[in-house]
């Protein structure tokens, strides 16, 4: 193999890469808050005694459980303008994308926690004549929030890995930054190492925090 | 008429296309301690947990003190159509309390704020006057060492009876057992029943399903036997234990009791 | 709003679309399968006594769930033909890719779903003499198999969407020929939407598969 490695040229790019950690960063945070509130609110929905707000609540959980993320994306930055008649830049597009597709598997990690409690605790709350909403306040959610803590990591996880995504529509994140660095310096192999190596200390370290979190929080 | 506290008219039940109870009809006074006794599949929780609406009526009507339960909106051909508010069905379990079998106690709060629950969020008393009220009924079942343990930390009886606090805190005009010492171990069974009594010699009205034949003997003063979903007999303990006229109660007895009697 | 909707255009595209719908089907199949059996023997090397398999599956695992799937096939197309000094065609590489990518969640549903197991299963078969080989096929395997059942069909539904990133590598799937037309005919609104309802057409029945699976080992428990 008479390849000759050359991780200098592509480290002196460190500013780039690390503008594009910054935009990565960036939609996974305000995706992960937006997220969080749009799926209560769809959580809510689904498990709702009314049906009109049950079932569409039920398809659009179903619509991006079943759709691939990329198709999203496009969706958001190609579709959405005709139809809203806005003008679509390629973060927003990215952070609408992210959020609607976190906010149907958050919805879904609200959902499952709340059922995974067993009926004996609704009805405990019931037989003192605590109404529906008093039980899931006082009863069902001090102890469903703590089985959220697992899934809701994992979720998080997937989405900052979705991320990526965004830079097929030319936003600068990392993998974005990547292809730039790579056509300035006709070096892939190491850029895309290095990118690759970046995502896994991130991720890898997110995982290990995470972990910790859930065990302090889930062990008291 | 008019001395029962509840009333029960034409009950039944149904899960999907399968009928659990069949027809029920029941006045019961105040003061009576009841005991409902019949196989599995015989609807006798499902009949218990009607009392209190943990399950909704198909058909028939309760009364609870002279009022009937739920609002009558209208009929379809025989079948009534009731509506029972969130609100009215608050309004009855406050007045109607219920044991559990798995005693359906909140983990996360501990043994004192189990009790206090109820009292704060539904009565709406104060955290100190439902302290004490807790404090004192936590007294009555023997747990007042144990006010700050979580459930977890403590054996079945002992859970059974924070249960029995939470419910009887709450003064109910009614106490409702669906086969409270079902799930203990056998060791832990009598300090439960022995619970149970005392409540019943203050005089409450009580009804409770049970296997303990033994015990049911000596508590109540009526027995209902329930058989496919109807009241098959029904009389005082003595009656039914000591001469049944039925002969399916007197296999039913005779095959529950030979250990237990 | 007055946009001149033209759905014409999607049923002239059909025959375009339905050649991405295959190559999007064969990319799922091939990965699958292919994930399978790796998962199988990252797994079984993760359960070795051996210590330095062990560490090898697991770091495999780790390294291939921590990296974001996109970047994986990028690295494969772009960056491994260098390392190999060879050429890949964009199919090869994201079958290497995906592949790769599927075999590292595989393998932790073999391992979860083994380790689920109850040890009194174990303790039970030991009791009446079985081997330990024979209690891992008559005993372990079976059950085992009933709990991964919807988790696999889980991950096939994620293996169909992760497929749609080769068409970063302009593998002809079905996202691909969806932006190709797009750009071709400035439709993007009837196209782009009919590209999401034809993968909901592809995976949901994986989805609904995965739902049967679980509501079977429900009433089986």
């Amino acid at each position: 193999m008479a390849y000759e490695w050359d991780f200098g040229v592509v480290l002196a790019q460190w500013p780039l890469f690390l503008k594009g950690l910054g935009g990565t960063l960036l939609i996974a945070a305000i995706s992960i808050g937006l997220g969080v509130i749009l799926g209560a609110i769809i959580a809510t929905g689904r498990m709702s005694r009314l049906a009109w707000l049950r079932i569409p609540a039920g398809i659009y959980v179903d619509f991006y459980r079943n759709t691939p993320g990329i198709v999203h994306f496009f969706w958001f930055y190609y579709a959405l303008p005709i139809v809203a008649d806005i003008r679509m830049g390629p973060l927003e597009a990215a952070v609408l994308a992210l959020t609607t597709q976190s906010a149907s598997f958050y919805c879904e990690v609200f959902r499952g926690a709340i059922l995974s409690l067993p009926k004996g605790q609704w009805e405990g709350g019931a037989a003192i004549g605590m109404t529906r909403f008093q039980t899931l306040r006082r009863v069902i959610l001090p102890q469903a929030a703590l089985r959220m803590v697992g899934p809701f990591i994992e979720r998080t996880f997937e989405l900052i890995k979705t991320t990526s995504l965004a830079s097929t529509l030319a936003y600068g994140e990392l993998l974005y930054s990547a292809t730039q660095i790579s056509a300035q310096t006709y070096r892939p192999m190491e850029v895309y190492t290095v990118v690759a190596l970046i995502y896994f200390c991130l991720l890898f370290t997110f995982s290990l925090l995470a972990r910790r979190v859930e065990r302090r929080l889930t062990h008291v | 008429m008019k001395n029962h506290i509840l009333k029960v008219e034409g009950l039944t039940k149904s899960f999907g296309t399968n009928q659990v109870l069949k027809g029920i009809d029941l006045d019961i006074a105040p003061g009576e301690r009841i005991a409902i006794i019949g196989g599995s599949g015989s609807g006798k929780s499902t009949f218990l947990r009607c009392l209190n609406f943990m399950e909704t009526l198909t058909t028939g009507a309760i009364y609870l003190d002279g009022t009937r339960i739920g609002r009558v909106v209208g009929k379809d051909g025989d079948k009534e159509s009731v509506v029972y508010s969130p609100r009215t069905l608050c309004d009855v379990r406050k007045r109607v309390g219920m044991v559990f079998q798995q005693f359906n106690l909140f983990p996360h709060m501990s043994v004192l704020q189990n009790v206090m629950e109820g009292l704060v969020t539904v009565l709406g008393k104060s955290k100190g006057e439902a302290r004490q009220i807790a404090e004192a009924e936590l007294t009555k079942v023997a747990l007042h060492e144990k006010l700050d343990a979580f459930p977890s930390q403590l054996s079945g009886g002992q859970q059974q009876r924070v249960a029995i606090a939470r419910a009887i805190a709450m003064s109910p005009e009614i106490l409702l057992f669906d086969e409270p010492t079902s799930s203990l171990d056998p060791e832990l069974v009598g300090e439960v029943l022995r619970t149970i009594n005392t409540l019943g010699e203050e005089g409450r009205t009580m009804l409770l399903v049970t296997h303990e034949l033994g015990f049911a003997y000596r508590f109540a003063t009526r027995v209902l036997f329930l058989y496919d979903g109807k009241i098959h007999e029904q009389g005082t303990a003595e009656e039914i234990f000591k001469n049944p006229q039925s002969e399916r109660t007197r296999a039913f007895i005779a095959r529950s009791s030979e250990f237990s009697l | 709003m007055n946009y001149q909707w033209d759905f014409g255009i999607i049923w002239s595209s059909m025959p375009v679309f339905g050649r991405g719908i295959v190559v999007t089907i064969e990319l799922t199949l091939i990965c699958l399968v292919l994930g399978l059996i790796l998962g199988m023997l990252l797994s079984l090397a993760q359960m070795s006594r051996v210590r330095a398999l062990q560490v090898a599956g697991r770091s495999f695992v780790e390294f291939f769930r921590n990296i974001p799937a996109l970047i994986q096939l990028i690295w494969f197309f772009y960056a491994f033909p260098i390392l190999i000094g060879a050429q890949l065609s964009p199919f090869t590489a994201a079958v290497l890719g995906i592949t790769l990518n599927t075999g590292a969640y595989c393998a932790e549903i073999y391992r979860s779903g083994i380790q689920s197991i109850a040890r009194g299963q174990w303790e039970g078969a030991r009791a009446i003499g079985m081997s330990d080989k024979a209690i891992f096929r008559r005993i372990i395997l079976p059950q085992v198999f009933d709990r991964m059942l919807p988790a696999f069909t889980n991950r096939a539904v994620e293996v169909a969407k992760i497929t749609s990133l080769a068409s970063v590598l302009s593998v002809h799937d079905l996202m691909y020929q969806g932006r190709l037309l797009s750009a071709t005919y400035y439709r993007p609104l009837e196209i782009l939407t009919a590209v999401g309802i034809l993968y909901l057409c592809i995976i949901y029945p994986l989805s609904f598969a995965s739902m049967m699976a679980e509501r079977h080992l429900a009433r089986k428990r």
